[in-house]
């Protein structure tokens, strides 16, 4: 009776768990196939699901119309340029805060992220202006360090969390066993924080490859990344659905194929270090 | 070498005074151990020995050498930690040989150290395999395998065994003893289970609040306890406490004895009369817990089987010769 009870309860929530995933992929999928479709078919009433004109010819113009490679090129500089530096200010600023807090830490911790909560439209203006007078605009420089900024906190706190999670006896038996401080990071803090920093490093390239507010608002060509790529057909003139889909289709198509091969590592760095 | 002295050493956390000066001389290739109850500063002593922690004050001097200031690395001992702490992400034989590798040993060397005491410890067929991988038995013996590589002046434990289960504790407590009097190297054992304590140790340090309430042998804290709280601690079942009286007679606040030294009469008229409460028939041993009335409940050890239960009336006579008093500040009267 109970196993059948379990059974049953771990059927239902299996296909209720497919289920929520085909709901959330729907939209994706959906961006996929309309992406195939000539203008026409894409807004059809009723919509086709699979039995229309396959097409490619939607590829073929946006690459015409547009250097999708120019803008790949420019996602890939300032979503990796700006995750390695924060992981480079984040590491050793995370380990102190791990490793030897004081009493003020909390606190630091708590107001770096409260950054978060504000709206980045509340400090358009005065950025802008100052990109403005540093000639930052529409640069990758520009680009790569206000993300790196905006994510800094959130690659903090995820570091600070995986630093926690190593137990100080080891480190201590690394200092017993004569390794010095040097010698204890290469050798012992670095092998056991390596899947926290991976998980971090991913999740933080996915942020800034998403980012579309302040590449939207600080870039216009030359350092535009996919974001700017895709929103240009959304343009005065006129929505062009499947021209849309098939230019979304090739901006998200890196990150997907990255989150695809590194799933393990993503679930670890999205639950913050909650679960072992 | 390992020879360890400690000179009024002190150590607070912020306000708080956890260790309240301690005065201690090891003697070299002695075994020694810190009991007490929980929270009174046995793990923190032996972190400050072991330079984990800096000292608030006081000195500790190995082979003579003031260490307050030298870094755990260079004081030239090791240590084993209740959790082990192993390394996770290297094998058994990275686990034990990485202290020589820090060391700066050439790679043979490193092997053979590692493979000879891995063969003490029976630990040959394991060491490819990560920690993970490992009973806790056998992670204990990599811990204590890290610990005797490296020819330290002293063995610094704490709580070694106490994630292992009973019947793993007792072998892990002999091995440890034979190897430790195999090597002859110091150690400091830190527990809280008396047995341990009383069956491992050359000497034994008694810890309560932060202070050394008496250091001696084994045998010398259960015969002669400098004060009620080592007497009460030290033996199981606890000494029996009598005060008022009874203790005046003897010229002192309180009296104690312990629970094999009373004889236990049926219907004597003699003795310290009460009535059995609970009575534990172990087979090897008898324990009664017995009403005594105004003198509060008393506990009687008998060697062997003693047909008696709960409800029978028993006399319970002291063995004259090993009765404790103390004054009332808790100190013990000798002569
Ligand atoms: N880092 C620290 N900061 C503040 N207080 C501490 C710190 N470490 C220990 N203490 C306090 O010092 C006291 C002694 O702790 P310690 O760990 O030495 O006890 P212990 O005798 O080893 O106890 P147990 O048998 O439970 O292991 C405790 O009251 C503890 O709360
Ligand atoms: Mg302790």
């Amino acid at each position: 009776m109970a196993r059948m009870a379990t059974t049953r309860r771990v059927a239902i929530s299996t296909a209720a768990a497919w289920l929520f995933g085909f709901l959330i992929f729907f939209p994706i999928l959906w961006m996929g196939l309309a992406s195939f479709k000539t203008e026409l078919e894409a807004f059809a009433i009723p919509p086709s699901f699979l039995f229309f004109h396959w097409t490619t010819e939607n590829y073929a113009t946006v690459q015409e119309r547009s250097d999708y490679l120019h803008h790949a090129m420019n996602s890939i500089i300032i979503a990796g340029g700006s995750t390695l530096i924060a992981l480079l200010i984040a590491i050793p600023a995370a380990w102190s805060m791990a490793f030897s807090p004081t009493k003020r830490t909390k606190d630091i911790l708590l107001w770096m992220l409260s950054t978060k909560m504000m709206p980045p439209v509340g400090v358009l203006v005065p950025i802008y202006l100052i990109y403005k007078t540093f000639g930052l605009l529409d640069s990758r420089i520009g680009l790569v360090l206000i993300l790196c900024l905006g994510n800094l906190p959130i690659v903090i706190w995820m570091l600070f969390t995986y630093f926690k999670e190593i137990p100080r006896d080891i480190l201590e038996a690394a200092r017993m066993d004569g390794a010095t401080i040097g010698r204890e990071l290469v050798y012992v803090l670095t092998p056991m924080a390596i899947p926290g920093l991976a998980s971090t490093l991913l999740l933080n390239l996915i942020l800034a490859w998403n980012e579309a507010f302040w590449t939207l608002n600080l870039s216009t060509s030359s350092a535009a990344p996919l974001t700017t790529f895709i929103a240009s057909y959304s343009s005065p003139e006129g929505l062009f659905w499947a021209k849309l889909s098939a230019a979304s289709t090739l901006a998200i198509a890196p990150i997907l194929v990255l989150g695809w091969f590194s799933q393990k590592q993503l679930v670890r760095g999205l639950t913050f270090g909650a679960v072992k | 070498m390992g020879q360890i002295t400690l000179q009024g050493v002190q150590k607070s956390f912020g306000p708080v005074h956890i260790i309240k000066g301690a005065d201690l001389d090891i003697a070299d290739g002695s075994f020694v151990v810190f009991v007490g109850p929980s929270g009174c500063g046995k793990t923190t002593l032996l972190r400050l020995i072991a330079g984990l922690e800096d000292v608030s004050g006081g000195k500790i001097l190995i082979d003579g050498k003031n260490v307050v200031d030298t870094p755990p690395a260079k004081r030239g001992l090791s240590m084993v930690f209740q959790s082990y702490a192993l390394y996770p992400h290297m094998s058994v034989r990275g686990n034990i040989g990485f202290g020589l590798k820090m060391a700066g040993l050439p790679k043979g060397e490193i092997n053979r150290k590692v493979e000879a005491a891995a063969a003490t410890l029976n630990l040959t067929p394991y060491l490819d395999r990560k920690p993970r991988e490992l009973s806790g038995g056998q992670r204990q013996r990599v811990a204590i395998g890290r610990a005797i590589v490296r020819e330290p002046k002293a063995f610094l434990f704490d709580e070694p065994l106490s994630n292992l289960d009973a019947a793993l504790r007792v072998q892990m407590r002999i091995e440890v003893t034979r190897l430790q009097k195999q090597l002859g190297t110091t150690a400091i054992y830190v527990t809280h289970d008396q047995v341990e304590a009383m069956t491992m140790a050359d000497k034994i340090v008694v810890l309560n609040g932060g202070k050394i309430e008496q250091y001696g042998s084994p045998l010398e804290l259960y015969e002669r306890p400098a004060n009620l709280f080592v007497a009460g601690f030290i033996g199981s079942p606890k000494m029996n406490f009598v005060t008022g009286e009874l203790a005046l007679q003897r010229g002192a606040a309180t009296i104690g004895v312990r629970p094999e030294h009373l004889k236990i009469e049926r219907d004597g008229a003699g003795g310290w009369q009460g009535t059995i409460s609970v009575a534990e028939h172990l087979g090897s041993d008898t324990f009664l817990y017995v009403d005594a009335g105004p003198l509060g409940m008393l506990t009687a050890r008998y060697i062997g089987e003693l047909s008696l239960h709960a409800g029978d009336r028993v006399s319970l006579v002291p063995d004259p010769q090993r009765i404790h008093r103390f004054d009332d500040g808790g100190n013990a009267l000798r002569g």
